[in-house]
């Protein structure tokens, strides 16, 4: 189990995933822009990609709402919005989540690092954005930011995984043109090991 | 043959956009005013609407409006409408609302009083086919081309169900040679009834559409497999010309056959925006990816295949009962037919298909339509014939395997070649085969090893499309490509073939694409694996024209005749003296001072209207070359793949491991290695979701979807499939493509679903299932020699 994950926090994960999982027309009615009766937007200062956000947010908001619909961020896509596709997977304190099913609320004073945020400043790519190119893994793109960031929480982790591995850790980012073996392929050469 | 680029791996263009998200799909524009719709979809899956009631809903505070049935074209059935005053499905939309966010617009749906008469509904084919039974549409319940109404009497009825040779009528029929004779010929002759489940395409990127009118004309970012093939046709549903509208999918999150063309979602923004006066966004979710997103038609059938001593298939007569879903669909029966027709080459074949609705959600193309149901099917049959035969399951393939002469479908036409032999032996040797071949059956506790290997087939190829590329006088080389990027890279790689042909340096190319304003060439649809084979002819149509004016103008500037120059390192120069000749860059800027057809002022009359206005938006820009494929293709271009299964299944829990997989591909020369290897081993994920994972459920009581989601849909994950696949390739030139390049992307999963299928029938020791999905209940079941909880022909199983 991830040190960084512990039990506690492991159930608070749960109770906003339940929140963000209902329907997809109470997630509508939950997190639109304009205020509900009772729900206040609060100016929170977000920690993204190493640069402070000033962002209204409502409490029931998730933080994929947040990065694709307030911030722009749209690297971060959203699949189903429910916790079952992880194409919104993003890095919490270099620990991957889905973004669909947290509260934005909850990540206060942590460091969120989005697809965005990975690329240096002066153009050049990650590691691990070059070696997904190099293994021409994305097929049509869609999950490649959740895949990618999943790796980027692999790798802080593990910085040499095993194929099963990157397999196991990569498991929670369906790929629907099935492009797994380009990923996991693309996973090894970012950290350094032969494919 | 030897090529700088074709065969060798290149770094699409747009792939940086994704691995950095800035690749922008529908969902992730924005305009400003953008307001903001969500649909009413249907609660019943079969009604009329009586009456819509929205008064309290406009009242509501930043709702802009509504818009129904009433408000778009109406189209005659079975065609899919932009919203409906009949739904035929669980999820059909009736209606939509626009307001300033999506949190008022739904509180507005719930305003909305839609007023329902439930009308009769079936969700199995069988169902609707018995004496008075329930037809899913007023019009009728079968689909031969025409809407029909089609029951049979209960006693063709039971015996269908019971696995007899059906006796009912088949609305379609199609045949070729002496069945009867070839029966007659038969050593073996086998009888099994079957069933495929249908189940949702569940592509990553739900279909949300933006669009807006300016200046006239009608913006639409939508999400479709093709490019320039949507345009006419969304165009028309929207009511305008085609040259009003702008169509930007520069990204395409996935379609697998279900974004296709111009579907009726993408056009409800552009009709709502109209009639608001504001951009409007609807963003599909999940749940509703799922109602408009498509799925795949469902098989009932029987089928009696004759088998000679040797091992050739003498005669297969089938017979199809499709579920068709609520709309026009059905050509996977006959496609199913046709591909038999040309994997095995039996000297006799029937097929007769009874094509029928049922209230369920719309089917249309997936991956490989009729081919890979029955891939999955036949395949395993095929080894049970080998068993009693005595013939290995890789012999009975090689005896019966089509070459150049091979021979399809009800017209038994040709084919441009095929080399399936060379792919089953090339296979075999990688997969060591007959080494392998002996671990079949053995046990270690509850688990038991399954051999298999498994064909797949789908034409791959089509020709007539146009290509287009410019040569500008900064000495650029500018390929304007019309294919769709739909996650295969075939709108860039195909414009490799003219990179090839004009001898210029990659670096110095830029493809144009995704965005209809760009000037994009009337392009075939990104679908049926022919995007390979047809645009490596397109392109290399306009690349050879382009070479021509490049040579006329070097004999019109520096003497002589076209004849003596040649093309080269960028450069137009006199065969024999490199130095006598003119840059690209000068070609351009003299084709654009000679005008005509060097400039694009004048271009050939026999390209299509799309590629006639891209031309005169590039006009005067620099040399043009632009030509409509006419080149010669003697038939068929086919694609194949075989594959190679070794698996672990565990008689205790019914769940197996695909241990080793190796597919090969015969699809003529390889163009891009690594993105043939992304499909062979893509569509064998998309395989292994067909034989054991996927599949959509409705309750009959109720006709309502079971698994509207990922998670109960099930597409493969990570843990579902082998962390590493073998692929290769038999790359032999097919002769009627520039480069010798086919297409792959169907056959690719064919091969794989038919390989794990007669894997779990071999480590059963030959069992057949002929269904699909084969769940792990379905193992226990079997090896606890207990019924199954589901008859023969049962659909709607868990």
């Amino acid at each position: 189990m991830n040190p960084n994950l512990s039990r506690r926090r492991f159930i608070k994960g749960v109770i906003a995933s339940s929140a963000a999982a209902a329907t997809s027309s109470a997630w509508y009615s939950a997190t639109a822009q304009t205020r509900s009766a009772g729900s206040v937007e609060r100016l929170l200062i977000l920690n993204i990609n190493g640069r402070k956000r000033p962002v209204d947010v409502l409490p029931q908001e998730t933080l994929a709402y947040t990065l694709r619909y307030k911030l722009g961020l749209t690297g971060t896509k959203i699949g189903c919005n429910r916790g079952e596709c992880g194409a919104c997977t993003v890095t919490v304190d270099d620990v991957s989540h889905y973004s669909c099913s947290m509260l934005t609320h909850s990540v206060r004073g942590r460091a969120i690092v989005t697809v965005e945020g990975l690329q240096a400043a002066n153009g050049d790519l990650h590691p691990i954005q070059q070696a997904f190119i190099d293994e021409l893994a994305p097929q049509c793109g869609f999950c490649t930011p959740g895949q990618i960031m999943a790796t980027v929480a692999l790798l802080k982790e593990n910085p040499l995984p095993t194929r099963e591995e990157a397999r196991q850790a990569l498991s929670g980012n369906l790929c629907r043109c099935g492009a797994y073996d380009h990923y996991l392929n693309a996973v090894m050469r970012a950290s350094g090991q032969t494919t | 043959m030897s090529y700088t680029y074709i065969g060798k791996d290149f770094t699409p263009p747009d792939i940086q956009g994704k691995v950095t998200g800035s690749a922008k799909f529908a969902e992730d524009y924005t305009v400003d005013g953008m307001v903001y719709a969500r649909l009413y979809t249907s609660p019943m899956p079969h009604a009329r609407v009586t009456g819509i009631d929205a008064a309290a809903a406009l009242a509501i505070e930043g709702v802009f409006g509504i818009l129904t049935a009433d408000d778009v074209p109406s189209v005659d059935a079975p065609n899919a409408p932009v919203l409906t005053n009949e739904p035929v499905y669980v999820g059909d939309p009736i209606l939509a609302v626009a307001a300033v966010d999506e949190k008022t617009a739904e509180n507005a749906l719930e305003r909305i009083q839609v007023t329902l008469q439930p009308l009769p509904f079936t969700t199995d084919p069988t169902q609707s086919l018995a004496p008075a039974g329930p037809s899913a549409r007023v019009e009728g319940n079968v689909f031969p081309r025409e809407m029909q109404q089609l029951n049979w009497s209960q006693q063709e009825l039971d015996r269908f169900r019971a696995g007899g040779e059906p006796t009912g009528a088949a609305p379609t029929e199609w045949s070729y040679g002496d069945l009867e004779a070839g029966f007659d010929n038969s050593a073996v002759i086998l009888e099994e009834s079957f069933v495929t489940t249908g189940y949702a395409h569940m592509s990553m990127e739900p279909r949300s559409v933006l669009s807006y009118w300016r200046n006239g004309r009608c913006h639409v970012h939508g999400s479709t497999q093709s490019q320039s093939f949507v345009v006419p046709f969304l165009a028309g549903m929207l009511g305008i010309p085609a040259k009003d509208l702008v169509y930007i999918s520069e990204y395409c999150g996935g379609g697998f056959g279900s974004k296709i063309a111009a579907y009726p979602v993408l056009a409800l923004p552009g009709h709502f925006s109209k009639k608001l006066g504001r951009p409007v966004m609807l963003r599909i979710t999940r749940e509703e990816e799922y109602y408009v997103g498509s799925a795949r038609v469902g098989f009932q059938g029987w089928l009696k295949a004759g088998f000679k001593a040797d091992g050739s298939v003498a005669a297969v007569d089938m017979y199809i009962v499709q579920d068709l879903g609520a709309r026009r669909a059905g050509g996977d029966a006959s496609s199913a037919g046709g591909a038999v027709s040309i994997l095995y080459q039996p000297d006799a074949v029937r097929l007769r298909d009874v094509p029928v609705f049922t209230n369920t959600t719309p089917r249309g193309a997936q991956r490989g339509p009729g081919q890979n149901q029955i891939a999955a099917i036949f395949e395993p049959i095929l080894d049970k014939a080998a068993r009693e035969l005595n013939i290995d399951p890789v012999d009975i393939r090689r005896i019966n395997a089509p070459d150049s002469s091979a021979t399809l479908n009800a017209n038994q036409g040709p084919v441009t070649s095929a080399y399936m032999k060379e792919a089953l032996d090339l296979g075999a040797d990688l997969f060591n085969w007959t080494q392998r071949k002996k671990r079949s059956g053995q046990r270690k506790g509850s688990v038991v090893t399954g051999i298999g290997v498994g064909q797949g087939y789908h034409s791959a190829g089509a020709n007539g499309f146009d290509g287009l590329l410019r040569i500008t006088p900064d000495g650029k080389i500018h390929f304007h490509s019309g294919v769709g990027n739909l996650g295969t890279y075939s709108y860039a790689s195909t414009t490799r073939t003219a990179a090839e042909v004009l001898k210029c340096n990659w670096d110095n190319c830029i493809v144009h694409h995704g965005n209809s304003d760009l000037h994009l060439p009337w392009s075939s649809y990104q679908a049926g694996s022919n995007t390979t084979f047809t645009h490596s002819r397109a392109n290399y149509v306009a690349a050879m024209d382009a070479i021509e004016k490049m040579r006329e103008i070097a004999a019109t500037t520096l003497g002589g005749t076209a004849a003596d120059y040649e093309v080269a390192d960028e450069r137009v120069f006199a065969t024999g003296d490199a130095s006598r000749g003119l840059s690209f860059a000068e070609v351009a800027t003299a084709a654009i001072k000679l005008g005509g057809r060097y400039s694009g002022a004048e271009y050939p009359d026999d390209i299509h209207e799309v590629t006639q206005r891209a031309v005169q938006g590039v006009a005067g820009t620099g040399l043009i070359g632009v030509a409509k494929d006419n080149l010669p293709k003697r038939g068929t271009a086919p694609g194949f793949a075989v594959a190679f299964a070794e698996i672990e299944l565990d008689l205790e829990t019914g769940k197996h491991e695909i241990v080793e997989y190796l597919a090969v591909a015969e699809c003529g020369t390889v163009v891009h290695p690594l993105g043939l290897a992304g499909q062979l081993r893509g569509g064998a994920v998309w395989g292994f979701g067909m034989a054991s994972l996927e599949r959509h459920v409705y309750d009959p009581q109720n006709g309502l979807p079971a698994n509207v989601g990922f998670y109960q849909c099930k597409p493969p994950t990570y843990l579902d499939v082998p962390s590493k696949m073998q692929t290769a390739a038999v790359d032999i030139a097919d002769p009627d493509s520039p480069m010798g390049a086919r297409g792959i992307g169907e056959p690719a999963m064919g091969c794989a679903t038919a390989a794990v299928m007669c894997a779990l029938s071999d480590a059963l020791g030959g069992h057949l299932f002929n269904r699909t999905p084969v769940t792990p209940d379905t193992i226990i079941n079997h090896v606890a020699e207990r019924p199954q909880a589901y008859g023969l022909l049962s659909i709607n199983t868990f």
